[in-house]
């Protein structure tokens, strides 16, 4: 009995081990190919895809960069830092608020601001579009750090929120006792408390203006105001046949979200770990 | 452990969320004070009310009218741009990629990450475990747009990864042009999705099984369950809610649908693998019908909403009590 336990667990490990080994190669190989793609010729690149470039040259991310994309590094980074900053501020407030203070109308309002949740951008994209034309912010750095940060609101809002929940009351009693104002309480003790799902929306907040593409397609247009997300499609329209450049150009806008991931992971998953793992 | 999480699962059930679970009321305020409150929020709500809400209110309107791309005039026409849509069979045959999208989704990125996060989160060294989850997890951290056209060369006919791999296996008969043909694109580009995203939905199902309290796995190892009875008696039970959410989140993200298929096709060939979202875009913002797409927009708006209202009504109606 015990002898034949081992055994068929033994096969289940090496099945089991083989399976998510597998997957890591089905995850890392394409990534591979798309960095050492970056180094090769056109020549190279059409001759045998398994092949290793021949030498690692920097000449596809030079030529990238002065195509364009270090004007859409630019622009992700200004609207990235930009509306993450506006969002969690907002949100943190909006969770204190919501929280910690008798404030009238509070069910109605958290009901207004969790339910943008459910509301997809796709739906007032064409509305939106006419907004910002009239208000003069079509192809602005405006319209985007509006729209990231106003429909960020409701999802990092409901992360903050679900954790400042948890926070014991006697704190508040405490901060009010020493006399501190409802800002000092909120800016020096209960800011600092929530550190970790602050990290967590900090991250998730970056990985989404990062990568967002619907508005940023739809609000810029021209290589002085787009991301990089919409910026890389119009490299591979302009240089469709010069496929190492448009290589090099992923890799520099894949590489900084994936280096923030490695760094800020531990903080990271502790955060969503408090924050919405049930 | 045990006595406060009972309690913290039902306060952080979205239903509770949403309903807004409120925090025991002080001692009325004078009203002024009260009211100066207010200014916690008041950010947030403006945003919100803009932004989010009045465009969707816009968009009902816009819907019933007819754009003249040359004129700039603005007739109203009723409901006949739903009755359009109607007869519009690339609206039909969007909807039916949409709802592809969304079983697809549900098999690779909820039952599949519950089982993968379950075997990750079985490991018993702390490094692979940390190390699977966040190689994983690399493919949601790059963008759609870089994810979409890595593939679009993966299944480049002559230079792409997966017709030479298909070749040094044997299956060369099966190479083909993945992304220029009706038969094949659509799956082409949904698979593209599932490599995408499974890392993410993984990692928030280890997370929740990480809060599983540890006692109840080494009960059933004392009483000789196996690992696939521990499975579905306790991990599948205890993830429940974030299984819930997670179901919701897919299929509504589903509907919604656009970044990777506007990267690697457009909605080709022969509009093989147009979705709502970038049917939405051709006519909005291609053909100028501002109005036609706005009616497109609404299907989306009650389609998501339509999905969030029965997670609501599910969670209220069942909270994991243990």
């Amino acid at each position: 009995m015990v002898t034949r336990l081992t055994f068929a667990g033994l096969i289940t490990r090496v099945f089991m081990w083989t399976f998510l080994l597998c997957l890591v190669v089905v995850v890392v190989y394409p990534l591979a190919w798309m960095v050492l793609n970056g180094f090769k010729t056109n020549t190279e690149l059409f001759g045998n895809p398994f092949a290793l470039p021949l030498q690692l040259d920097w000449q596809n991310y030079t030529a990238a960069w002065n195509r364009g994309v270090s004007n859409y590094l630019t622009t992700s980074i200004l609207v990235t830092v930009t509306s993450t900053i506006a969002t969690v501020f907002i949100s943190a407030w909006a969770a204190y608020g919501l929280t910690r203070v008798n404030i009238p109308f509070s069910r109605t309002a958290a009901t207004l601001i969790l339910g943008g949740l459910m509301l997809a951008p796709t739906v007032a994209l064409v509305p939106l579009v006419k907004m910002f034309q009239s208000m003069g912010l079509y192809n602005t750095f405006w319209a985007l750090l509006i729209l990231y940060t106003a429909f960020r609101i409701p999802f990092t809002t409901f992360l903050i929120r679900a954790y400042m929940i948890d926070l014991p009351r006697e704190i508040d009693e405490a901060a009010e006792v020493d006399g501190a104002s409802r800002w000092t309480a909120f800016w020096r003790i209960i800011l600092p408390m929530c550190r970790p799902i602050i990290i967590s929306t900090i991250v998730l907040h970056i990985l989404f203006a990062w990568n967002e593409y619907l508005f940023a397609m739809v609000f810029t247009s021209g290589t002085e105001m787009q991301t990089l997300p919409v910026g890389l499609t119009s490299l591979m329209s302009k240089h469709g046949t010069d496929y190492p450049v448009v290589f090099a150009g992923m890799v520099i806008a894949a590489l900084p979200v994936v280096i923030l991931f490695f760094v800020s992971q531990r903080y990271f998953i502790k955060g969503l770990a408090d924050g919405i793992g049930k | 452990m045990l006595l406060t999480q009972p309690s913290k699962t039902v306060e952080r059930a979205p239903a509770a969320q949403a309903t807004g679970a409120q925090p025991p009321r002080t001692p009325k305020r004078p009203g002024i004070r009260r009211l100066l409150g207010l200014a916690w929020i008041l950010p947030a709500v403006v945003m919100l009310a803009v932004f989010v809400y009045l465009p969707l209110v816009q968009n009902l309107g816009f819907s019933t009218i007819e754009w003249d791309i040359y004129s700039g005039s603005q007739e109203f026409i009723g409901l006949d741009n739903y009755v359009k849509l109607v007869g519009d069979p690339i609206f039909w045959s969007a909807l039916g990629n949409n709802l592809l999208y969304a079983v697809i989704s549900l098999g690779f990125q909820v039952f599949g990450a519950i089982v993968l996060a379950a075997i990750i989160e079985s490991i018993r060294s702390d490094a692979w475990r940390r190390g699977l989850r966040a190689v994983y997890f690399i493919p949601s951290a790059i963008s759609l747009t870089v994810a979409g056209l890595l593939f679009y060369f993966i299944y480049e006919p002559n230079l792409g990864l997966l017709n030479h791999v298909l070749d040094g296996i044997g299956l060369g008969s099966w190479a083909q042009p993945w992304l220029g043909q009706e038969s094949t694109a659509m799956v082409a580009v949904i698979a593209m999705s599932q490599w995408q995203g499974f890392g993410y939905s993984t990692l928030l199902f280890a997370v929740a099984i990480q809060r599983i309290p540890s006692e109840l796995y080494e009960a059933a190892s004392i009483d000789g369950i196996g690992a696939i009875r521990r499975f579905f008696t306790i991990t599948l039970p205890l993830v429940r809610e974030m299984t819930g959410l997670m179901i919701i989140v897919t299929i509504s993200g589903a509907f919604q649908v656009f970044n990777e298929v506007m990267v690697m096709t457009s909605g080709g060939p022969n509009n093989s693998t147009q979705v709502l979202g970038t049917w939405l875009y051709r006519n909005g913002f291609v053909r100028n019908d501002f109005g036609y797409a706005a009616a497109i927009a609404t299907v989306i708006f009650v389609v998501t909403l339509a999905i969030a209202l029965v997670q609501l009504w599910i969670n209220r109606r069942r909270r994991v009590e243990w």
